[in-house]
């Protein structure tokens, strides 16, 4: 008992850097994940990562069906029109299945569980958006500075 | 497969200290097990919850996620934490009288 007391995660900082739906969830259930074991949890939203937590995009992405070998599809199939939406609904339904909610919602969810989330000051500039521009879960724009700061003494992990 | 006497109630626990029949529990068993889990009083809200918990637990066959809790049990997410702090899900369903939670959200 006593050793694993020791080695007890504490904090975790996860960064999300990939737009797409199946880029999004691994982070987002990792940090929601984290708070529901009582661990601190904060997410860097960076890239195209960023559009989860835009007002406009979080529940309009999608699964990438081209140049994902795991899909089991030959490049040319996927890049048929319709496949990635396809692809999106049947992801989103079996998600639902397991109670676990679209991107929006989810958001909103890890922020009521006490997560801080931030989005990436470089590419906010580089994509020129505003903080009017995300949901209003988003705690900030931070530089990436700010987030190892905020990350001192814990796990970061990078998706 | 431990047992152990808790408010005057045999009761089967696992290793863990969760309770493996839910049909043993009783509300007196729920207010010792909370003061294992650090709460000492269990308010209308810490009640709100666990009823749900074993409601939807008992028609579902399985311990509701907070989501459904949110969603169906009309539990904000924020209370759920307050109330059950380090640790929801696994905290309300232990004082609910239900095993650990098996799933990921």
């Amino acid at each position: 008992m006593a050793d694993n007391e020791k080695s007890r995660i504490e904090k975790v900082s996860i960064v999300i850097s990939r737009g797409s739906l199946d880029g999004v969830y691994p982070g987002l259930i990792m940090a929601n994940g984290a708070r529901m074991e009582g661990i601190d949890a904060t997410i860097f939203f960076t890239f195209f990562g960023l559009e989860a937590i835009m007002k406009k995009r979080a529940d309009k992405l999608k699964v990438s069906t081209v140049g994902n070998p795991a899909m089991h599809m030959p490049t040319m199939v996927g890049m048929l029109p319709g496949m990635s939406s396809f692809a999106t609904s049947m992801m989103k339904k079996e998600m639902d299945k397991l109670d676990i909610p679209p991107v929006g919602e989810f958001i909103e969810m890890i922020s009521d569980t006490g997560a801080d989330l931030f989005a990436c000051k470089a590419t906010v500039d580089m994509f020129h958006l505003s903080i009017d521009d995300f949901l209003p879960q988003v705690d900030g724009i931070i530089n990436v500075g700010e987030f190892y700061e905020r990350s001192a003494n814990a796990q970061i992990i990078f998706t | 497969m431990p047992v152990k006497q808790i408010a005057g109630v045999q009761v089967d626990l696992d290793d863990e200290g969760f309770m493996i029949n839910p049909d043993q529990w009783t509300r007196e068993i729920a207010v010792e097990l909370a003061k294992e889990e650090g709460i000492d009083t269990l308010t209308d809200g810490h009640w709100k919850i666990i009823d749900f918990v074993r409601k939807d637990s008992k028609e579902k066959g399985q311990i509701p996620t907070i989501r459904r809790m949110k969603n169906i049990g009309g539990i904000a997410t924020k209370d759920l934490y307050d109330l059950f702090p380090q640790g929801p899900a696994k905290k309300s369903a232990k004082i609910a009288g239900y095993p650990k939670p098996k799933g990921c959200v």
